[in-house]
């Protein structure tokens, strides 16, 4: 089968599709999943041709769905359930964090939680309160979780074919705002690891290292640099739990600059921690502190003021001009 | 302002006489006024045994228990001694130090053992922390469930061996994973049932609500048995509801019962009906045993702060173990032998107990990074490695001497 170009939302709902086929022991559950097909209609059509059996619309009860999912796995099931927005799944964060995280170790590792939560999460599409957070930080501090993030059609497809498969829970956070995107997927490709980052662009000045909806943001800003002279690597890293340092780091010995970018507040989030560790690693070759660019230490504002808290093309480059005045 | 939130409004009775209020109870006092929010008549107890160990009948009940013999009667009281005995050896073990904490069960040995020999090989259990008597009907060593009290593990045991979930701290949590697996085990088209243990001060969770209604929903074959055993910690029952808790089923769409919970027999009963239901298809049911927890809730826990002693004698009357012996004597199920035996083998027990606890080997320092993940991951490997060299530093400067 050749490549074929989708909508990341699509490429969700066909790797959904080719896992309730091929193990009738995925399911689907959710508010809305069924019949509406979710409110992204990520999961459109597959209550039609997998039954309310397979592709359950449940109670509007967060912790609900993800307890009931825990109890499914422990049955020998592999659920993957929606939680509607990223401000939505606090109620099910204590499911989430106290039981599905530590039941493996708790049992010594003789139970496993095959479970995927998927949330649509991040800003840009104009949403009321709650509806366009980034809580990837509060999952990934969490042992027991791993937290992933496709940032393009290809990517979301075969990230969720891989979380489905994983033993372990996994936290799938899906960038509400390229939803619409539109990408080459082939099928027959064999995947890279769920867990490793991908280099999206090469460069020698300065890496970008991003994940999710600002990757496309950091390869636009790498493209205008360019027109500046500079040469920017844009790197995907896909993986929030585990973090691919080991890409991180071989990018940096490369550019000696980094400028970490997400839209999640930067105060204790993912690019901390990846500064923290690259400046361990890396020491002797960077010729700039690690910068990070993202949210600020406020509630997510309104859809009227979200372009001044998201990081756009501008932020992103003045955090490259900075880390290149070293 | 609604009828319900005046009602809201009314003086609540102290703490300290609520609990004499018990159905079967002699009721006197400000306990014996009507609970706000009922309708007046008290709540209907299942009772197949008397505090005084006198068979009474009950039409509904009595089938469910019509075939049992009198060695199934002496094993049921053989069941609650050893694990009374259990429990208090690993009381002494805490007080000895040898234990961190532990949640005594003092008390609601019928409400476990009743309920726990009416399940199945093939059922599923999903405990709170207290369960020791239900692990014991499930076959599970009793010393495994010391691990996580003692500190050498989180756990411990595999669930899959006894059908016997992990203990679950978290108040409410497990209700959910019961609620699952019952929709798993309907999705499998088996027969066997799911039985989740929660108790009053669980029943305000959201979690409890919530399994109520995937439950409902679903139509699971899940009994939800919640033993009432009047205190939260230091909380009255009356800090969490203002109806029976038995008849919050009625509005999730599904039976609740109240059954006495010092009662082995009626509990038995009671919940081989709600797992038959459960089996047959007609989804799930909540059992509320109203029983009495003796003892602390924890051994953290210091009742004299919160409850009379008034109100400990007046349940000590009701004890289980006590109606049951004096029901086989009366019926001569049992002879004295029987309970010498029984006596040496508590004894037994008791003495296994503390020696394996005792001899329970600290968890190897690598146990920390050891199954966080089924699939690995790579920050615990790195710092596995990390840890791994750290521990290495202290045997080369020993070797360095």
């Amino acid at each position: 089968m050749a490549a074929e170009k989708m909508a990341l939302a699509k490429a969700i709902n066909e790797s959904l599709r080719t896992a309730l086929d091929a193990d009738p022991k995925v399911l689907i559950m959710g508010e809305d999943v069924g019949k509406l097909g979710g409110v992204f209609r990520v999961t459109d059509g597959l209550q039609k041709d997998f039954g309310e059996d397979r592709v359950i619309d449940t109670p509007l009860a967060e912790s609900g769905i993800v307890g009931t999912a825990i109890g499914l796995a422990l049955r020998g099931y592999r659920p993957v359930v929606e939680i509607q927005f990223d401000g939505f799944v606090f109620p099910a964060y204590d499911q989430i964090v106290t039981q599905l995280a530590k039941m493996h170790a708790r049992a010594l590792g003789k139970i496993k939680l095959p479970v995927v939560i998927r949330i649509p999460y991040g800003g840009g599409i104009g949403a009321v309160e709650h509806h366009s957070e980034s809580p990837e930080a509060l999952f990934a501090h969490v042992a027991g979780l791993k937290v992933v993030s496709p940032s393009n059609a290809s990517d979301a497809y075969w990230m969720m074919q891989q979380a489905i498969q994983s033993d372990d829970p996994v936290i799938f956070f899906e960038p509400k705002r390229r939803y619409w995107d539109k990408s080459e997927v082939n099928k027959d490709a064999i995947p890279g690891p769920l867990h490793k980052a991908r280099v999206v662009r090469e460069g020698a000045d300065l890496t970008l290292a991003a994940y999710g909806p600002m990757v496309k943001v950091c390869v636009e800003a790498a493209a205008a640099a360019q027109e500046e002279g500079k040469s920017i690597e844009v790197l995907d890293l896909r993986s929030m739990s585990p973090i691919d340092f080991d890409s991180v780091q071989a990018s940096v010995e490369k550019t000696r600059r980094l400028v970490v970018v997400h839209e999640a507040p930067v105060f204790l989030g993912t690019g901390a921690e990846i500064a923290a560790r690259i400046t361990e690693r890396c020491f002797y070759h960077l010729e700039a502190p690690v910068l990070r660019v993202g949210g600020y230490h406020a509630p997510y504002p309104p859809a009227r003021l979200e372009e001044e808290y998201l990081p756009g093309l501008d932020r992103v480059l003045d955090a490259v001009d900075r880390s290149l005045a070293y | 302002m609604t009828v319900e939130s005046t009602a809201a409004r009314k003086p609540r009775r102290s703490a300290g006489t609520k609990s004499a209020a018990s159905a079967g109870a002699k009721r006197t006092g400000p306990a014996a006024k009507k609970s706000p929010g009922t309708t007046g008549a008290e709540p209907e107890l299942v009772q197949l045994l008397t505090p005084e160990g006198k068979r009474v009948k009950d039409a509904t009940y009595d089938p469910y228990v019509a075939d049992i013999t009198p060695e199934e009667l002496r094993g049921l009281y053989r069941d609650m001694v050893l694990t009374r005995r259990f429990d208090a050896e690993a009381t002494s073990l805490q007080r000895q130090g040898e234990l961190g904490l532990w949640a005594s069960l003092l008390g609601q040995e019928a409400a476990q053992i009743g309920s726990g020999r009416a399940t199945r090989e093939d059922d599923y259990v999903f405990p709170t922390y207290r369960e020791h008597g239900v692990a014991w009907c499930r076959g599970v060593d009793p010393t495994n469930l010391l691990g996580m009290f003692r500190g050498v593990n989180n756990g411990g045991w595999d669930p899959n061996s006894n059908n016997f979930h992990l203990y679950t701290i978290v108040i409410g949590s497990q209700t959910l994973h019961a609620t699952g697996y019952a929709m798993g085990v309907a999705k499998d088209g088996a027969d066997s049932a799911v039985i989740a243990y929660f108790g009053d001060g669980a029943s305000s969770q959201g979690d409890v609500a919530e399994s109520f209604t995937f439950s409902a929903v679903y139509n699971a074959p899940v009994v939800f048995f919640c033993q009432n055993n009047q205190w939260a910690i230091s909380e009255p029952t009356e800090k969490q509801t203002r109806v029976p808790l038995y008849q919050r089923a009625q509005g999730y769409g599904f039976p609740g019962v109240r059954v006495d919970g010092n009662d082995v027999l009626a509990c038995l009963a009671v919940t081989k009906w709600a797992l038959e239901r459960a089996r047959h298809g007609e989804g799930p049911t909540l059992i509320e045993a109203f029983t009495y927890r003796m003892g602390a809730h924890t051994t953290s826990d210091d009742p004299t702060k919160y409850r009379a002693d008034e109100e400990r004698e007046s349940w000590e009357a009701k004890d289980p173990i006590l109606r049951l012996r004096t029901y086989l004597e009366a019926s001569h199920h049992a002879d004295e032998g029987f309970f010498a035996e029984l006596e040496a083998e508590s004894e037994a027990l008791g003495k296994r107990v503390r020696e394996v606890v005792r001899a329970m080997p600290d968890p190897d320092h690598f146990a920390i990074f050891e199954n966080v993940y089924a699939d690995g991951h790579a920050l615990v490997d790195e710092e596995r490695a990390q840890f791994a060299a750290y521990q290495a530093s202290f045997a080369d400067e020993g070797e360095g001497k």
